[in-house]
C-alpha cells in the first residue's frame, strides 16, 4: 500500500468518535464570528450595531486579494463589533450577534436534491470559481487558506489532477471520516466541480486505510467513473499534509518553497472543502457550518456535530457530556498539530475541524533530557530535514545557517518533537526560528 | 664547513630579499588608521554592549572620528559612558559635546501572580520569545510581561532581574546603563529606555495593555483601562491615550504625581521621591481636614459670638 517515501510516524490512533452519526448542534444563544478566519487579511465587516441579520447574510467583505468574506451562521441582531479571545490567545475583532429564531436567506436551496455538474451545463470554471469566492469557502482541514486562490493556479503552473485529501491523519479527529460517510455524493460532485475549475480530467481521493468502510463506500459510488481513483494509503502520520500526500498519491516530490503542489500539477483539496464547494456552487449556501468532532478519553460522550460558526466550544463541550475533572488542555484540531487554548469560550471557525480535551498525563509534556544525538527526528522529519541541528541553531540565533538548512521548508507536523526519546521541545525552537527567517526573507525580498 | 657557509649565504640573501620586498610592499599597502580612532576607543568604556547602535566601542570610535570629520558629533551617544564620557571624546576630537540627558530601562508592566489571575498553565519552552508566538500566554492580559526572562539574559551588565515574588522582572537602577538589550529582547516592548528625570524622580504607566476597558479590567487588577482622567489632570499636556493605553511622554513630565492621584486602576507608577504619593495624599488629606475642621470651629465660634452678642439685646428688650 502506498504512503509517502521519506520520514512520518504512526501516533496511536484513538477515534473515539468514528461510528458515532453526525448530529446538528443546538444553535447558541449568542454566536461570535472573529473577523480573521483564514490566512491572509482579516474581513471587513458590513454590517451595524443593532442590525437584523439572517442565517446566510453577509457579516463581513473579504479585506485584500488573499482572504475571505464571512456570513452569518444565525438569524438575529448584531449586539456589538468587540473583541473576542480566539485560538491564538489573543484578543481579535469580532462581530457578536443575539440569536433570535431561525431565520434563512432565502437565496439559499435548503432541500436534499442532489444537484450533477451535468444538470447545469452554465457552470463554467470562472463561476464556479467566482461562487466559491463569494460564498467565502477557505480550507477545512485547519491551516484555512482561501480555496479560490488554489483553484486559480500561477501562470508558470499548469495542474494535470485534482488531488482529495481524505486523509484523517490527525489521531482522534473523525469529522472528515462522518462527511464521507453521510454526504457521500455530494462529495463527488464536489470533485467533479474542482475538476472543471481547474481545467483537469483526473482526480484522486486519497483515503488511510483504517477508514475501510469509506474506501469501499466511494469505490463503489466511482465504479463506473475510472477519471476518479480512489487510493487506499497505509496509516502514517503526517500523510495530511499537502506535499506528503502528492508523494503518496502521485509519486511526484514538491520541491522547496516557494514552490507549492501545483508545480508538479497537483491540486490538493480536503474532502471537506470538496462538500463546502459542493454547497456553495449549487446550493448557493454560503461557508457558516461545519462537521466538528468533539472528543477526548475523558469526555463522556465523544461525538461529531454539524455545527453553525461562532458556537463556543463549551457548549460543544457540554453537549458531550462537560468537561472533565482536573486539569485539561483544550485544543482545536487535533493532538499534533491542534493549537492549545486558553479559553473554553472560543467560537468555532472555519478551520475548527476538531474540539479535543487532553487529560491528565497526556496534556503534560514530560520534562526534557540532553540530546543523546540518535537522529530519530532525523528519520521521522518528512521533509527531509534535521530537527536537532535546526532547534539548536533556532536557539543559539544563528538566522544565516538556519535559511541555508532550509528551515523554510518545514511543515510544523510535529514528527520530530513526538518521537524524540529525550521530550526536547524541538518544534518550539523551530518555529521561533522559522518565522524569524521568513521574515528576513520577506524584508529582504522588500527591499529589493 | 663549505655547506654551512652555503646555507648561511643562500638563507641570508632570501632573507635580504624578503626584508626589501616586504618593505616595499609595507608602504604601497599601508593601512592608515587614523590615530584619533585610538585614543577615542581608550576613553570609551569597552563594554561592546551595542547600546550606541555600532558593533562594539571600535565601531563606535570610527563613527566618531568620522562625524567629527563632517562636523557634528550629533546623535552620537553612550549610553554607558554617559556624557561624561562623550565630553571626553569631544575634547580629543576638538568639537562640542552634544549632551544627552541619561536614560534609563523601565519595566511597564506589574501583572504579577496577585495582580493579574492565572487563566492557563503553560508548558513549553520557557523562553519569552516562544511563549509570545504561540499565545497570549498564562494569562488573560496579551500584551503583560511572560516572565520568561529573556531581558535578564540580554543584560550583559547584570542590572535586570526577575523577583522572585512577583515573577516580573525588575531594573537595578544604580547598574543599568540604558544600552537597550533588554528592550530588543523583550517581545512585547514592555521595557522602555526612559528619562531619568530631575533627582532620578519620573513617573510613568505601567500597563501596555491595549485591550478595551472591561476587558484590560478582568485580565488585571492594576490595568490602564484607558478612562483618560490623567489626560485631562495633567497640566503639562504629557499625557496621552494611544491605542486604549495612557502613555506619559517623559521629555513633558514634570514629575507633579498629579496623574498618579487620579488613576482609579493605580497603575502609574513614580520612582524615587521621598514619600510615596498614598502619603501624600494622605497628608493632604490630613491637612484639608485640619483646615476644615478649622474652619467649622471658626464659624461655629463666630456664630456663638453673634449669639453672645444679640442675646444681651434679648435680655435689653
Amino acid at each position: 500500500m502506498r504512503t509517502f517515501r521519506i520520514g512520518g510516524v504512526h501516533p496511536e490512533e484513538n477515534k473515539l468518535s468514528h461510528e458515532v452519526a453526525t448530529v446538528p448542534a443546538e444553535l447558541p444563544k449568542q454566536a461570535v464570528f472573529p473577523l480573521s478566519q483564514h490566512i491572509g487579511a482579516p474581513a471587513k465587516p458590513v454590517v451595524e450595531r443593532g442590525q437584523e441579520v439572517k442565517v446566510g447574510t453577509l457579516l463581513a467583505e473579504a479585506g485584500g486579494f488573499v482572504s475571505a468574506p464571512i456570513y452569518s451562521s444565525v438569524s438575529g441582531k448584531v449586539a456589538k463589533i468587540d473583541t473576542v479571545v480566539d485560538a491564538t490567545g489573543y484578543r481579535k475583532p469580532a462581530i457578536y450577534i443575539n440569536v433570535v429564531g431561525d431565520e434563512w436567506e432565502e437565496s439559499i436551496d435548503r432541500s436534499d436534491k442532489l444537484e450533477t455538474l451535468a444538470a447545469h451545463p452554465e457552470l463554467t470554471p470562472e463561476e464556479i470559481i467566482n461562487r466559491v469566492k463569494v460564498a467565502g469557502v477557505t480550507g477545512m482541514g485547519g491551516a484555512g487558506f482561501p480555496t479560490f486562490i488554489k483553484l486559480t493556479p500561477p501562470p508558470t503552473a499548469k495542474a494535470t489532477c485534482v488531488i482529495i485529501n481524505a486523509v484523517e491523519c490527525e489521531p482522534y479527529i473523525t469529522s472528515d471520516y462522518r462527511l464521507m460517510m453521510e454526504k457521500s455524493d455530494e462529495i463527488i460532485v464536489g470533485i467533479d466541480l474542482l475538476m472543471k475549475a481547474v481545467k483537469v480530467d483526473k482526480g484522486y481521493i486519497g483515503i488511510e486505510c483504517n477508514k475501510p468502510k469509506a474506501i469501499d463506500l466511494f469505490k463503489q459510488k466511482l465504479a463506473s467513473r475510472p477519471e476518479i481513483e480512489v487510493v487506499p494509503l497505509q496509516q502514517r502520520y503526517p500523510q495530511g499534509g499537502e506535499k506528503q500526500l502528492v508523494d503518496a498519491v502521485i509519486r511526484r516530490q514538491v520541491p522547496a518553497p516557494p514552490a507549492i503542489p501545483v508545480n508538479v500539477g497537483a491540486v490538493v483539496q480536503n474532502v471537506g472543502t470538496a462538500f463546502a464547494v459542493y454547497e456553495a456552487v449549487m446550493k448557493h449556501k454560503p461557508l457558516f457550518e461545519r462537521y466538528v468532532t468533539v472528543t477526548g478519553k475523558k469526555i463522556a460522550h465523544p461525538g461529531n456535530f454539524l455545527v453553525r460558526m461562532g458556537t463556543p466550544m463549551i457548549q460543544l463541550i457540554d453537549a458531550c457530556g462537560g468537561m472533565p475533572e482536573g486539569d485539561n488542555k483544550l485544543l482545536a484540531g487535533g493532538p499534533m498539530m491542534g493549537k492549545a487554548l486558553t479559553s473554553v469560550e472560543v467560537p468555532v471557525c472555519k478551520g475548527t475541524n476538531s474540539v479535543t480535551v487532553l487529560s491528565g498525563d497526556d496534556a503534560k509534556r514530560k520534562a526534557p533530557q540532553p540530546c543523546i544525538r540518535c537522529a530519530k527526528c532525523v528519520s521521522a522529519c518528512p521533509m527531509g530535514l534535521e530537527p536537532y541541528l535546526l532547534a539548536k541553531l533556532s536557539d543559539k540565533e544563528e538566522w544565516g545557517r538556519l535559511e541555508k538548512e532550509m528551515i523554510t521548508s518545514c511543515i510544523e507536523c510535529g514528527s520530530c518533537q513526538f518521537t524524540c526519546p529525550a521530550h526536547r521541545p524541538l518544534l518550539d525552537n523551530i518555529r521561533i526560528g522559522k518565522t524569524t527567517v521568513m521574515g528576513i526573507i520577506r524584508s529582504r525580498s522588500a527591499k529589493k | 664547513m663549505n655547506v654551512i657557509l652555503t646555507a648561511v649565504i643562500v638563507l641570508g640573501a632570501v632573507g635580504l630579499i624578503a626584508a626589501v620586498v616586504l618593505f616595499f610592499v609595507s608602504k604601497k599597502f599601508a593601512v592608515k588608521e587614523d590615530p584619533r580612532i585610538a585614543l577615542v576607543n581608550e576613553v570609551l568604556p569597552g563594554a561592546n554592549c551595542g547600546g550606541c547602535g555600532f558593533p562594539g566601542c571600535g565601531g563606535m570610535a570610527s563613527a566618531c572620528v568620522k562625524a567629527a570629520d563632517s562636523g557634528s558629533l550629533e546623535g552620537l551617544n553612550c549610553p554607558v559612558g554617559g556624557s561624561a564620557v562623550m565630553s571626553q571624546v569631544a575634547s580629543i576630537l576638538g568639537m562640542e559635546a552634544a549632551v544627552s540627558d541619561p536614560k534609563v530601562a523601565v519595566v511597564r508592566c506589574n501583572g504579577s501572580c496577585e495582580n493579574r489571575p492565572r487563566i492557563a498553565e503553560y508548558d513549553g519552552l520557557k523562553t519569552c520569545r516562544v511563549v509570545h508566538s504561540c499565545g497570549a500566554g498564562e494569562t488573560g492580559c496579551g500584551n503583560g510581561c511572560l516572565g520568561c526572562g529573556d531581558c535578564v539574559a540580554a543584560c550583559k551588565f547584570d542590572a535586570i532581574h526577575i523577583n522572585p515574588s512577583t515573577g516580573i522582572p525588575e531594573v537595578d537602577e544604580e547598574k543599568c546603563v540604558a544600552c537597550g538589550a533588554c528592550v530588543k529582547a523583550c517581545p512585547r516592548n514592555i521595557i522602555e529606555l526612559r528619562l531619568k528625570g530631575k533627582n532620578n524622580r519620573r513617573v510613568w504607566v505601567g500597563c501596555v495593555n491595549q485591550d478595551k476597558g472591561p476587558a484590560a479590567m478582568k485580565a488585571c487588577k492594576v490595568s490602564c483601562i484607558a478612562c483618560g482622567k490623567c489626560v485631562k489632570e495633567c497640566k503639562f499636556d504629557a499625557i496621552a491615550i494611544q491605542g486604549n493605553v495612557s502613555y506619559i511622554d517623559d521629555e513633558k513630565c514634570k514629575a507633579c504625581r498629579a496623574c498618579m492621584k487620579v488613576c482609579p486602576r493605580e497603575c502609574i507608577y513614580d520612582a524615587n521621591f521621598p514619600k510615596s504619593i498614598k502619603e501624600v495624599m494622605k497628608a493632604e488629606a490630613e491637612r484639608k481636614a485640619a483646615a476644615e475642621a478649622k474652619a467649622k470651629a471658626e464659624a461655629e465660634k463666630s456664630a456663638a459670638q453673634n449669639v453672645t452678642e444679640t442675646k444681651p439685646k434679648e435680655k435689653e428688650e
